[in-house]
Parts: structure tokens; sequence; C-alpha cells
């Protein structure tokens, strides 16, 4: 039994993790947090960088819940990367950041939530920054 | 003073609006392919060359030389953010470059880059401007004897100085010299190397080879290693300086320029020995020794200038003699040919418009590109964020056209492909690009010159060494092709080395730059750890 929560370095990121620390604590089960990247482009600004996934492990460390970091690179979108690591680790409930949109945007730009839900096997709790 | 009232008739050509927005597109797209890795100005204008049916001489070579330029400028703003120099001749930029944005100021070190390049530029092209008649009364004299050897020349000094090792740089030549053979020969009449294939008869076209080398090459390169674990880059504001920087970074400009612009004279190929020299003089030369290694702006300022002054003065041998130095000139070299414009010392006679045009338009691409940098680097570096398979798609789109376009064939798409999986093989096994081009474009040319000497002289060989020209161009040839003999058998002997300069591997020139930037003032053992996190791209930098 786990919480698996899709991070990236973004407010809508933060927020989720925010939550998913709290559920994790709550419940008292661990806690995976996926940061994934297609690695198809030179940058990438989802996924984090080393300083980044440090200042992480530290405030996750002093909230007391026990985690793993996953960061898989292998050309996959992040949704497909979250729903597999949920299978993986037989979740619980995976927590996700949502960003507001405009319907036009969404339709253009697709979503990874909309992924997520779809094919998620396990409860999906979504949380919107700030 | 002649030059001066040329060129100004030069800057009324250039300054028409259309050849103003060519300047300005060339620049812009130079920038843009500049700043992304693997993708440079040689490929950029290879895939732009189908526009040469099209489009009049004068506005292309101006958008040509902005993409030229605009190259050297953009290479250096990865090298800064990412450490993952852009461009092969920023390697040395990303030693400093990185680590001073890495301390927070990476805008200083973008500014000195910017405007280092500009000042190079324009001093660059002002020597130009002074130097290209006065080769050009030289050429004048030389005969086809003198112009093979000087190929020849050029063909030993872009195979040996350059690359990894000299036998795949000859490797690398032979490939293309013989591409560069395909086709009827034009004084007996004979089919060489067509298989029998009448599509082949007329030969490869340049267009077709230059655009398989470097975009469908490239592509499939990229393609066999698509997935990496992304850079991190460092964010960064709008470029600016302060007065210290400013004060430190003059003299590496002016030093740099120094520098650069006599190794883009000769046939040395590039710009990488020239930055690390500049780098090495400025280690040497600083007044602050202990910011080498952790960011100095004379290691940004001195390389980034120097290599802007040899792109320009790659193009005295280029449009003077006909002779190109670096891939992006041999390219140009193409257009040159596409438009049945020999360059060489009657091209200032015959095109006196296009030349000067072509000169006015790098002091105007220089402003522009100054214009655009300064402010607009942190916009630069948002386009790594393009997946490369988006990128990719599209460069093998436009050189699929770019070759169909050429003859109307399929099988020049074949030949495109073909020659591509080629490209991708010599990656594959290190082997340099640019031999390759250069024997394609110059190969045929050098042919002949050979008859035609031989010619005059009844087929004797002797008439390839009759003039004193000849003869010390060979005698240079010797001394390039018998240096490492030397040095391993007579001179090693006599002195223990002190410290070897391996002068041709690119990779080495970058560890030997880090081993002195690291070179401590004060010990600090933790500083040996952060070079090791070099990320491993620049390997297949062509």
């Amino acid at each position: 039994m786990t919480v698996v929560v899709g991070y990236v370095p973004r407010p809508e990121g933060r927020a989720a993790l925010d939550r998913s620390v709290e559920e994790a604590l709550q419940r008292g089960i661990r806690l995976v947090v996926v940061n994934s990247s297609r690695g198809d482009a030179l940058v990438d600004s989802g996924f984090a960088t080393e300083a980044e996934i440090e200042e992480l492990r530290g405030q996750l460390e002093s909230a007391g819940v026990e985690f793993e970091i996953r960061r898989p690179v292998r050309g996959r979108e992040a949704s497909d990367e979250v729903v597999d690591a949920a299978k993986d680790v037989d979740a619980s409930l995976i927590v996700i950041g949502m960003r507001r949109r405009t319907p036009v945007g969404k339709l253009i730009l697709g979503s990874d939530a909309q992924r997520i839900l779809l094919d998620a096997e396990c409860p999906v709790l979504a949380v919107k920054a700030g | 003073m002649e030059a001066l009232g040329d060129l100004i008739n030069g800057f009324a050509t250039a300054l028409t609006p259309v050849n103003l927005l060519y300047a300005f597109l060339g620049v812009l797209l130079g920038t843009a392919i500049g700043v992304l890795p693997g993708i440079g100005p040689a490929m950029a204008v290879a895939l732009l060359l189908p526009l040469t049916f099209g489009l009049d001489a004068t506005a292309a070579f101006i958008m040509f030389a902005g993409i030229f330029y605009g190259g050297a400028y953009g290479g250096s703003t990865t090298s800064i953010l990412l450490n993952t120099p852009g461009e092969s001749s920023s390697v040395v930029t990303a030693i400093e470059g990185n680590k001073m944005a890495k301390r927070g100021r990476g805008a200083q070190a973008l500014a000195t880059a910017a405007i280092g390049s500009f000042i190079a530029g324009i001093i660059g092209t002002l020597l130009l401007v002074f130097l290209a008649p006065t080769v050009v009364d030289i050429a004048l004299q030389l005969g086809a004897a003198d112009y093979f050897a000087l190929m020849v020349l050029a063909f030993v000094a872009v195979t040996s100085v350059l690359g990894a090792s000299r036998i795949r740089g000859f490797i690398s030549l032979v490939l293309g010299l013989t591409i560069g053979l395909v086709g009827i020969d034009l004084s007996t009449g004979q089919q060489r190397l067509t298989f029998g294939v009448p599509q082949l008869a007329d030969g490869i076209s340049v267009i077709v080879v230059a655009m398989g080398l470097f975009a469908v090459g490239e592509a499939l390169w990229i393609a066999a290693h698509l997935r990496r674990r992304p850079a991190e880059i460092i964010p960064v504001g709008p470029a600016r300086m302060n007065k210290q920087d400013w004060s430190r970074s003059w003299k590496p400009w002016l030093r740099g320029t120094g520098i650069g612009f006599p190794f883009g004279v000769i046939p040395a190929g590039g710009a990488e020995i020239p930055t690390f020299l500049s780098y090495v003089t400025e280690k040497k030369l600083t007044k602050y020794p202990g910011e080498f290694g952790h960011g100095a702006i004379e290691g940004v300022a001195g390389p980034e200038a120097t290599n802007n002054a040899s792109t320009a003065g790659g193009l005295v041998p280029l449009l003077t003699l006909g002779l190109p130095t670096t891939a992006t000139a041999a390219v140009m070299l193409a257009a040159f040919q596409q438009y049945g414009i020999v360059p060489g010392p009657l091209l200032f006679e015959n095109e006196p418009e296009l030349v000067w045009g072509l000169i006015a338009s790098l002091f105007i691409g220089n402003v522009i590109l100054l214009v655009l940098n300064l402010p607009l680097a942190p916009v630069w570096a948002k386009l790594l964020r393009i997946p490369r398979p988006l990128l990719y798609a599209g460069i093998l789109f436009f050189a699929s056209l770019g070759a169909f376009a050429v003859g109307g064939s399929p099988v020049d798409l074949l030949v495109l492909l073909i020659v591509g999986l080629l490209g991708m093989m010599m990656r594959r096994y290190g082997l340099p690009i640019v031999p390759a081009i250069i024997g394609v474009i110059l190969g045929p040319r050098a042919e002949v010159e050979m008859r035609r000497a031989l010619q005059i002289s009844g087929g004797d060989i002797s008439g390839l060494v009759n003039t004193p020209l000849s003869i010390a161009i060979y005698t240079i040839i010797a001394l390039v092709l018998l240096w490492p003999l030397v040095n391993r058998f007579v001179i090693r002997r006599f002195r223990t080395p002190a410290r070897e300069v391996p002068v041709g591997h690119t990779h080495a020139l970058v560890e030997l730059a880090e081993e002195i930037a690291e070179e401590p003032v004060e010990p600090e053992p933790s500083r040996a750890a952060s070079t090791t996190d070099r990320p491993d791209s620049t390997e297949r930098l062509p």
C-alpha cells in the first residue's frame, strides 16, 4: 500500500506533493514520487534538477514520511510513468497536480491528468495549485 | 583606398530593404541553429542550397553569410547555460562560461561573448576588406600548378590538423574525393563510378551530398541516440556587464581577434585550435589566476572573440582563392558553383556587386546579431526545449524536398539516403565530416587544375612543381605530414616533453584546457569532482 505522486518542479507539482505527504502520513504508508522526462529534448523544465531533488529529499525526510523517488527517462509520457509506477507498487492512491487551463488550451495540448484518470486502477486525487 | 570605395558601393547593395531582410533572416536562422547542438551552420546552408535555384545570387549569399556569423554567435549561449557546446568552435567557451553561469554570472558571460563576437566580427571584416584585394593581386599571378598545390595543402591541413586521428581524416577525405569522381570525365568523356546508372552520369549533386552528410546523417545518428537525461539549464536574464567586466574583457577580445583571424585565413580547418590557444593565452596573462577554473570572464571573452575572428578570416581564402577552410565555407563554395560563379581572384572583377554587397552585409549582420543577442539570450535558450523528433522530422523533410528539387528524380532521393547512411556510419566510427565535404566540393576542381597543369607541361610531372610557390607549398605539406614522425623520433630524444600539446585532437585539447583550468593556484580537492560531470555530447559534434 503506497501513495504515488506525479511531481513537476512547478506550483501545481508542489501542491500535489504537499497533499500526498499529508495523505501518506495520515494513512501511515509509503510515498513514491515520480518525476519523469521523455528525454527527447535537451532541456525539459518538468524534469527536476539535482539540486531540486536534494531539496525535495530534505523536505520529505523532515516530514518524517517513508519515501522513494523515481526518475525514469525512457521516452514515455509522464502519465504512463505515473500509472505504471502505481501498478508496480500496488498504490492505494495517486495524487496529481493540475493547473488552470482554458477549454481551448486543453483541446490543443491534451492532458496528462486526463490520461491518468482514465488509466489508473486506484482512486486519483487531483490538487490545484494555490 | 580603392577598397573603401568598393565597400561603400557594397553598402549601397546591402542596404536595400530586400537584402536587409535576407541578412536579418540569415542571422536569425544562424543564431537559432548555433544554439542547437548538433545542428550547425554547415547543415543550415546545405538545407538552404535549393534556394539558389530561385533566389538572386546577392540575396542568397547575404543570407548565407548571416548564417555563417550567426552560428558562431549562437554556439556560446548553449556552452554557457548548458555546458553543452552548440558548435565545435564554442567547446572552449563552456569551460569558464558554464562555471560563470553556475556562480550566477551567466548574464555577464553572455554579454562578454556577444560583445566580444561583435568586436571581433567587425575588426575581422575590416581586415577582410583590406586583405582581400592584396590576396587577389597575388592570386592573379598564380597558375594551375599553384592552385593544385594550394588545394592539396587544404586537403592535407583539414585532415591532419582536425579531428581525432590523421588516418580517420584521410579515410574521410578519400570517401569525399571518391564521391566527387562519380560522373562523366570532362576531358575524355569516360564514365567513372556510375555503375551503368544513367542518372549518375552527370555526377552526384553537391547539394545532395551536403544534405546527406550533414542533415540526414545527423538525423539518423540522433534517432539512434534519442533518449538522454535532460541537461540542467541555468536560468539567466538579459545579458549585461558592469565596469569591471568591461575592463577585464577588452584586452582578451582584441587578443582573441589577433589569434583567430590568421588561423581562419590559413587552411587549418576551423576555430578549435585558435580558441584553445586564446584560452591558454588568457589563462597565462590574467591578473586573476585564482578565478580560472571557477568562471573567469577572460576565458569566455578571448575564445568567443577568436571564433568570430576566425570565421571572418575564413572568408579571405574562400572569396579570393575559392579555397574553403571550414565545412560551412565548403558548402558556401558549393552555392557559388550552383550559380556558375567561380570564387577566386576573378570574382572581385566579375561580380563586384555580389562580393562587396556580401562583405558590407557582414558589418550589418554583426550589428543585427549584437542587437538580437544582448536582450534575447534567454529566449534563444528556450529553443532547447524543442523535442528532437519534431526538429529532425523537419530537417529530414526539407532535406528530401531539396534533394528532389535538384533534378526532380527519385534517384537523387535514393542517393540522399545512401549518403545519409554513410554520414551516420562516419559519425558512428568517429570519422570527421569536414574532410569528406571538402573532398567532394574541392576534389573535382583540384582535378581540373592538375590536368591543366599537366596539359601545359605535356604530361610531364614536373609541370606540377615548376613554380616557386608550388615548391614552397609542397615543402609545407611534407613538413605537416612528417611532423609526428620528427616529433616522435628526433625531438623527444633531445628533451623531455614538458607538456605535450596533441594538436588536432579537439577532445584532447578540451581535456588539456580543463587540466590547465584546474591547475591549482591554491590546491583544493573538492574541485576535481566538478569537471567530471561534463555531458558526453561534445564528442559527436561534427
